[in-house]
């Protein structure tokens, strides 16, 4: 099942770090988010673009994870070459997962 | 129970104005909110203002004042705003002008400044994050240095009679906390009622993004009238409980999950939200759906607020340059790859070196790389070069080097560009509290 079946997510960038929400459509699915996306299978899924740290924040009280992305922005918005220099793709890159 | 009801008339420097004014003329509102500042939204104000010492707010300051005073003031609709950016004093000026032009016959504006902290900055050679030196040490040219203020300034320019209020850098949530903690009499050391007005504040601060702005998606998500988007109205409590709602009739709509996807936007620790004015905790927030575009906001708290500020840091920190050019048909993404090699290749014999090269193919892998983009296989493409450079030649090197592919590239390259851009970076440090005081100054009409 693809991730974007269960949940959605929109990400926030401060600085070099991004933060990707994700959240459950209905709380009975949180557990599911919970035990199958952990901060190192995000790490792995974007391998490419974050160069540190993620760390998950759990937000049980909506149903939702709250992933934090260090060094993930190319060194921020203005200085990143990337032509999605926000980051903000990448809620929607996340929603293809397997899990 | 005393409410208030608030509208969050911007979320950004450049957005819309339309629905501002539904919201002044609509909403029933008492309180009109826009929050205009990006994190380098003021440093490109200040390079403006030290070229024009009138300049370096807000750009659409006289289109929203023009659209919306009107109303506003037939209505005693109070405005707070950030447009002040890094000259809150001339925006007052030219609010004031407008005001007067539109027939006003008493207007009370506030001017909160203070923020900028450029000189302490320097003087104290504060550390900074990212580069991780103190300023004496990075060898950047600094800018400008801006603290984030709080709700207090503000709180006492609406108790002295300020009808409009115009701060530069303050936290974007206490625009919205200033007027709750006016109208409710919350005071400054009262964390659990900052804390849930700063949520409430955060929830409102990016516009229409929690009216269904920036969340479509077909067939998943879909939102009616996005073209029409409404923007948020709060309507608040003295328990700073809060419902968030929009105009009736307008577009977008205003849902659990849309109020989700707001609350997790841009914030990190969920139970420890810097601000100014306090240590937010979203962790326990519930939203419940009350009736159509109407969703109840529970549970936020906050704890006693840091003792330092955090100070935006604006530098000069070289050019990039950029060069494109497309490729279609049959082995479209072949030769488009062999483009960037050539490319990489000419640099190498050139021995030129930027700081940072990045060689994209658009449609194929240029937003997230090659493994999250393994499925792609356009029939066209658009090599893309960017290239950061100390200095403007070299930068302007890269866009040439990838126009050339014209005479001296594969098959038929079409719709070469290039451009050259300064990069205005940012950073961030903390300062001691006591070092940023905010001042309030009045215009009176």
């Amino acid at each position: 099942m693809k991730l974007r079946e269960i949940a959605h997510s929109r990400t926030g960038d401060k600085g070099n770090t991004s933060n990707i929400s994700l959240i459950a459509y209905s709380q009975d699915d949180y557990e599911t988010l919970k035990n199958a996306v952990t901060a190192e299978k995000v790490k792995a899924y974007f391998a490419d673009i974050v160069k540190g740290e993620v760390v998950r924040y759990e937000l049980p009280a909506i149903g939702a994870l709250n992933f934090v992305m260090y060094g993930a922005l190319g060194g921020g918005v203005t200085r990143s070459l990337a032509l999605d220099m926000h980051g903000k793709g990448l809620s929607s890159a996340i929603m293809d997962m397997d899990i | 129970m005393k409410t208030i009801r608030i509208g969050g008339g911007a979320g950004y420097a450049g957005d819309r104005i339309e629905p501002a004014v539904e919201l002044a003329q609509k909403g029933d509102i008492q309180y009109l909110v826009f929050e205009c500042l990006a994190e380098r939204t003021i440093a490109i104000g200040q390079k403006q203002k030290a070229a024009d010492p009138t300049k370096g707010f807000n750009e659409l300051l006289a289109d929203r004042m023009h659209a919306v005073l009107p109303t506003c003031i037939e209505k005693g609709i109070k405005i707070i705003t950030n447009m002040g950016s890094a000259n809150p004093l001339y925006a007052g000026k030219l609010v004031a002008e407008i005001a007067r032009s539109l027939g006003a016959k008493k207007l009370k504006i506030a001017i909160v400044s203070g923020d900028d902290v450029l000189h302490m900055a320097m003087d104290n050679d504060v550390k900074l994050d990212e580069i991780g030196k103190p300023i004496s040490q990075s060898n950047k040219q600094i800018i400008s240095a801006n603290a984030y203020m709080g709700a207090e300034a503000m709180v006492q320019a609406l108790n002295n009679g300020a009808d409009i209020v115009i701060a530069g850098r303050v936290s974007d949530p206490s625009l919205f906390l200033a007027p709750m903690m006016y109208e409710f009499g919350w005071q400054p050391d009262n964390w659990e009622m900052l804390g849930k007005g700063t949520i409430i504040g955060h929830l409102l601060e990016c516009g229409g993004q929690i009216t269904g702005g920036y969340y479509a998606d077909p067939g998943f998500k879909d939102v009616p009238g996005l073209a029409r988007l409404g923007f948020p109205i709060a309507e608040v409590d003295e328990q700073g409980n809060a419902t968030i709602t929009k105009v009736a009739g307008s577009g977008g709509n205003v849902t659990v999950d849309t109020c989700k996807e707001q609350m997790l936007y841009e914030i990190h620790q969920p139970d420890r939200y810097l601000t100014p004015d306090v240590v937010a905790d979203f962790s326990h927030v519930t939203f419940t759906q009350a009736g159509p575009d109407r969703v109840e906001v529970r549970g936020g708290n906050g704890f006693e607020r840091t003792n330092t500020l955090k100070v935006s840091v604006g530098y000069q920190d070289g050019f990039i340059g950029e060069g494109e050019i497309s490729y279609a048909g049959p082995g479209a993404v072949a030769r488009g790859k062999l483009a960037l090699e050539i490319v990489k290749e000419r640099f190498a014999l050139c021995g030129f070196e930027p700081e940072e090269v990045r060689y994209d193919l658009i449609g194929v892998n240029s937003l997230h790389g090659d493994t999250l983009s393994q499925s792609s296989q356009p029939y066209e493409v658009r090599a893309r070069v960017a290239a950061r450079c100390a200095t403007k030649a070299q930068a302007a090197k890269v866009g040439n080097e990838v126009e050339t592919l014209y005479t001296n590239g594969p098959a038929g390259g079409g719709g070469a560009t290039k451009s050259v851009k300064e990069i205005l970076a940012m950073d961030s440090t903390l300062i001691s509290r006591d070092l940023a005081t905010a001042t309030v100054d009045y215009l009176e009409i």
